[in-house]
């Protein structure tokens, strides 16, 4: 766990680093999906990857569990990799999303 | 296995019989060069011309508006390559959807050289944004505008009607690629340019159709020939067997439509079924014959061989299953999971028992590649 983000009256996130650079789809959004199991609900993961999926599969798997994409970053301006910030949703943050299924 | 179920016909249908007879025949009869002038060139010309005849009919034109070339690739790029040099003067932007064949994105980058294309976006079912698209084909400095009928990946059919009058208002010509929709669903005469892909409708491989209004402009890219389109003329007997081809997948194209829109919603309900997989695409206003979803943490090379492995062939628009590393754009631009896709595109006269048994073994299929990758309870 790396420092918390501080947003105005907001209690500060954790922050959970992913480092997926190297992996092929879908194993980045495998590597994610497992990490967030063991997060804590309601904290943030900064994901690392070059495989460019990521960049399209990551929201998409927000999207399917109820979790917001904060911000992507595409390895563009000379980055060797791109990065997605994502927010795992809270216990207070309302149920997973019809069609969900976390078996 | 030795039953095969073949569910990859976008674009490569298996052969129509009649499309095959029509060969030889045309083979037989149309072997000669049509420019020559003696009986047999004559015969062939005949047969070449009658082939335009046919397609002009269906298509609602005028027979020297039809242009024969040897690809749908090549009728993409030879419709934008003329018409943006045409209109060099008004400007060399072409307007087109972010949903747009590869090769027509090609073209527009290609054709604009230092312009780039205005890529309009598309909604989460692959519909293409009305008000983005008029305001684009609106602006100053465009040349053409392009969209499809409806997307050969997902199926969503598009607002063609709509689009054609915002672009014909700018005075910008549009052509609309309908190369995985005629022979399956009626195509409107809402364009200026149009393509058709006859392997698409189950003709043998060698020409493809460019339409052309005779009032769009067109400047000239090629070196000269009788054939400014496409230089050299058309393939005589692959014609002829396209467009005998398309009379016959016309005249039962309602009945082979709902069959195959029967059998879509059978495999659509089996999809939706399994565990974190989305169906994609236009629920109701969609080619008859395709459909495509996308399987959360799985690998889509994984699942094309496992489906493979239990005798049905079907494509997929995930990265993992082409050389390039990025995957389909189609599927990125509408916001869809990527990985884990398959796509099928049924083809005409498949037995209903097929379909379900790929309904009853693609649960098996997904959880079989979810376990070796070891996902499941994610």
């Amino acid at each position: 766990m790396t420092a918390a983000r501080d947003e105005g009256d907001e209690a500060p996130r954790s922050t959970t680093e992913l480092d997926a650079r190297g992996l092929r789809c879908p194993l980045p959004v495998i590597r994610l999906a497992r990490l967030a199991t063991e997060a804590p609900a309601g904290s943030d993961v900064l994901v690392r990857w070059t495989d460019p999926a990521a960049a399209h599969d990551i929201p998409a798997w927000a999207r399917m569990r109820g979790h917001t994409v904060v911000a992507t970053h595409l390895p563009t301006d000379g980055a060797d990799h791109g990065t997605t910030l994502v927010h795992l949703r809270g216990d207070d943050e309302g149920p997973a999303p019809a069609g969900a299924d976390p078996s | 296995m030795n039953s095969r179920t073949y569910l990859d016909a976008g674009g490569r249908a298996p052969l129509h019989p009649a499309g095959t007879q029509a060969l030889a025949a045309a083979l037989a009869e149309g072997w000669a060069d049509p420019r020559r002038l003696h009986s047999e060139g004559r015969r062939a010309r005949a047969l070449l011309e009658g082939a335009r005849e046919a397609f002009a009919e269906v298509l609602g034109c005028r027979t020297e508006e039809v242009h024969l070339a040897p690809h749908h690739t090549a009728a993409l790029h030879a419709g934008v390559e003329h018409v943006v040099e045409g209109r060099r003067r008004q400007g060399r932007r072409t307007v087109l959807s972010a949903v747009e064949r590869g090769a027509l994105h090609a073209a527009a980058r290609f054709a604009g050289r230092d312009t780039e294309p205005d890529v309009v976006p598309v909604d989460s079912l692959g519909r293409v944004d009305l008000e983005a698209w008029a305001r684009a084909v609106a602006a100053p400095g465009v040349g053409l505008a392009a969209l499809q009928h409806a997307n050969g990946e997902v199926g969503t059919r598009q607002p063609v009607e709509d689009a054609h009058a915002a672009a014909s208002g700018a005075g910008v010509p549009l052509l609309v690629d309908a190369g995985a929709s005629l022979g399956h669903v009626a195509v409107e005469p809402h364009w200026d340019l149009l393509t058709a892909d006859p392997r698409d409708w189950g003709a043998p491989d060698g020409v493809a159709v460019l339409a052309v209004r005779a009032r769009v402009r067109a400047g000239r890219v090629r070196p000269e020939d009788e054939d400014r389109w496409f230089p050299g003329g058309a393939n005589v007997p692959a014609a002829l067997a396209a467009a005998v081809t398309l009379r016959a997948v016309l005249a039962d194209r309602d009945r082979a439509a709902a069959t195959r829109r029967g059998q879509v919603g059978r495999i659509r309900a089996a999809a939706a079924a399994v565990p974190d997989t989305e169906v994609l695409g236009h629920p109701d206003d969609a080619l008859p014959h395709v459909l495509t979803f996308s399987c959360l943490y799985v690998d889509g090379e994984a699942l094309t061989a496992e489906l493979d492995r239990r005798g049905f062939a079907v494509g997929s628009g995930s990265a993992c299953t082409s050389s390039a590393l990025e995957p389909s754009h189609v599927l990125a631009a509408m916001g869809a999971l990527t990985h884990g896709n398959v796509r099928v595109a049924l083809p005409r006269d498949l037995p209903d028992d097929e379909v379900e048994r790929f309904c009853r073994e693609l649960p098996d299929a997904v959880a079989a590649v979810r376990r070796l990758l070891g996902v499941t309870g994610l």
